[in-house]
């Protein structure tokens, strides 16, 4: 603990080596030096290879020309769809690497089986105390566990692709219904518009004036990003995407209650053998925790 | 262990490096690619960024001599002493021995298989451990 306190110190004081430091510490399970739930953050979404981290690299341009500092998140940069581009979300943010304004960092679920819910408010929390600004969590939304990164985030921005793939995938992993802020990327494409509409009447169904605003964005052209930065410090967060959020935030700690119970090998076993019916070893795991 | 697979200079030739970055990862690494045209600056600033243990450099434009040992001198103004720089591409014998002097542990060529990359790292693990030298700013001389 000492250790972490000395690091945050010179984090504080803007030492970037101190800084990754401490958040490995955090990263592998130690306690945080920050108390919890102090920062805020914004998490982006979407079905793989839609353009999140090209948009990043834009967001990140908007934001350093204005002087304001940003932080990334990149969680396991290496979707399965955009396989070719392997680990790209660091890559497609290139002009950050030069501005001190400017932190990325990676993290791979890989490493985390009871999921990354232990590291990453505390993460977070360190990184606004360490007075970084804008706070970004890259995530895939490709299915449950990753909306469960996300719904740790206190904005989320979901970005959809111009196919009627990516809108059907971002459907299915109900993201939709989390998302403060929803952007159609690639408007530079021909089918971007007619996405955009899909996705505005398939919203419009239980109507009410907290249905997220749906723009047209191109990270390749910046096309809309000084406006989507601007709507997303203006956006506020309905009642019913809170409660779902709080919803998945449970049940990812309830997962990871599971995954990290140390009866968890013994209860598969006995599973396994047939020795015990399901119910007793949910309860097994429920007297243990 | 963490290690970012980097590209620096004007280089084009990404192939190699994105193998090499698939296979690392493959093999149970956490690996960061750069992406092209990296200059050293940018980095050093990537390896102290992501905390990284390990740096490897892909060079296949001749340009190594000036690159390689820049980033090297990057990490030790930083007092990074303790990453460990490797690389690969097309670096041709003679001009190896300057590159380890600088610091750089390992070289390897066209044709190299993951599994020898893999061997490597994990020897560095295991001389780490030992107390003996591999980082760019620890004593020079053991290289792979
Ligand atoms: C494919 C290729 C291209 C492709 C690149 C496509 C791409 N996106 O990568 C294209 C057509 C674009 C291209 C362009 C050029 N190329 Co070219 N190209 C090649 C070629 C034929 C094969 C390279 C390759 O992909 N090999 C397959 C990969 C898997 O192997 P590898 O990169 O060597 O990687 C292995 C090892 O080296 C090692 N490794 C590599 N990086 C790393 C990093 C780490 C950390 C580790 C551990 C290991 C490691 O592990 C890998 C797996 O075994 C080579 C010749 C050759 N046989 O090497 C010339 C070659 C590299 N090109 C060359 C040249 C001159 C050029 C051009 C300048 C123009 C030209 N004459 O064609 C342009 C420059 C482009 C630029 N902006 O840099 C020269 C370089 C000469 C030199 N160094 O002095 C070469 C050697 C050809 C030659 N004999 O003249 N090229
Ligand atoms: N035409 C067009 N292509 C784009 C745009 N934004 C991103 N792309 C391309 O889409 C591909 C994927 O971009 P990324 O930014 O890596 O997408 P991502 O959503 O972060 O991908 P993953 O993290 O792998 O899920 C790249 O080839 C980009 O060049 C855009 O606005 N227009
Ligand atoms: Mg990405």
């Amino acid at each position: 603990m000492s250790d972490s306190i000395d690091l945050l110190q010179e984090a504080r004081d803007g030492n970037r080596r101190s800084l990754s430091k401490l958040l490995t510490l955090v990263e592998e399970g130690n306690p945080s030096p920050v108390e919890r739930g102090t920062g805020l953050s914004l998490g982006i979404t979407g079905p793989p290879g839609v353009g999140k981290s090209s948009l990043i690299g834009k967001m990140i341009d908007v934001w350093v020309d204005r002087g304001e500092s940003v932080a990334v998140l990149a969680v396991d940069p290496s979707s399965p769809r955009s396989g070719g581009a392997l680990l790209g979300d660091r890559m497609r943010m290139t002009n950050a690497d030069s501005s001190d304004l400017v932190f990325i960092i990676t993290l791979e679920t890989r490493k985390h089986p009871g999921g990354l819910m232990d590291c990453l408010t505390p993460m977070v929390d360190i990184l606004s105390e360490c007075s970084w600004e804008n706070i970004v969590i890259e995530t895939v939304g490709a299915g449950q566990s990753e909306i469960r990164v996300v719904a740790f985030a206190d904005r989320i921005l979901l970005v959809d692709g111009p196919d009627r793939g990516d809108i059907i995938q971002a459907e299915k992993a109900g993201i939709m219904e989390l998302a403060d802020l929803i952007v159609i990327n690639k408007s530079d494409l021909p089918e971007a518009e007619r996405a955009a509409k899909a996705v505005k009447s398939g919203l419009s169904v239980g109507e009410d004036e907290t249905t997220p605003d749906v723009l047209l964005v191109s990270a390749h052209s910046g096309e809309g990003i000084e406006e989507m930065v601007d709507a997303l410090a203006n956006t506020t967060t309905s009642p019913d995407r809170e409660r779902l959020r709080v919803r998945e935030r449970l049940i990812s700690a309830w997962d990871s209650t599971l995954l990290t119970s140390n009866e968890l090998e013994n209860t598969l076993q006995e599973l396994e053998k047939g020795s015990i019916t399901l119910q007793e070893a949910v309860d097994c795991i429920r007297k243990e925790g | 262990m963490r290690i970012v697979v980097a590209k620096p200079g004007l280089d084009g030739h990404d192939r190699g490096a994105k193998v090499i970055a698939r296979a690392l990862r493959d093999g149970g690494h956490e690996v960061i690619y750069t992406g092209l045209r990296r200059t050293p600056e940018e980095i050093v600033r990537i390896v102290i960024d992501e905390d990284a243990a390990a740096v490897g450099l892909s060079s296949l434009s001749g340009a190594h001599s000036v690159l390689i040992p820049r980033v090297c001198d990057g990490l030790r103004d930083a007092e990074i002493n303790d990453v460990i720089v490797f690389a690969g591409g097309i670096i041709p014998e003679h001009d190896r021995q300057s590159l380890y002097d600088v610091g750089v542990r390992a070289i390897f060529g066209p044709g190299t298989t993951s599994t020898e990359i893999l061997e490597f790292l994990s020897t560095l693990d295991e001389r780490s451990e030992s107390g003996e030298p591999v980082g760019v700013g620890e004593e020079a001389g053991w290289h792979w």
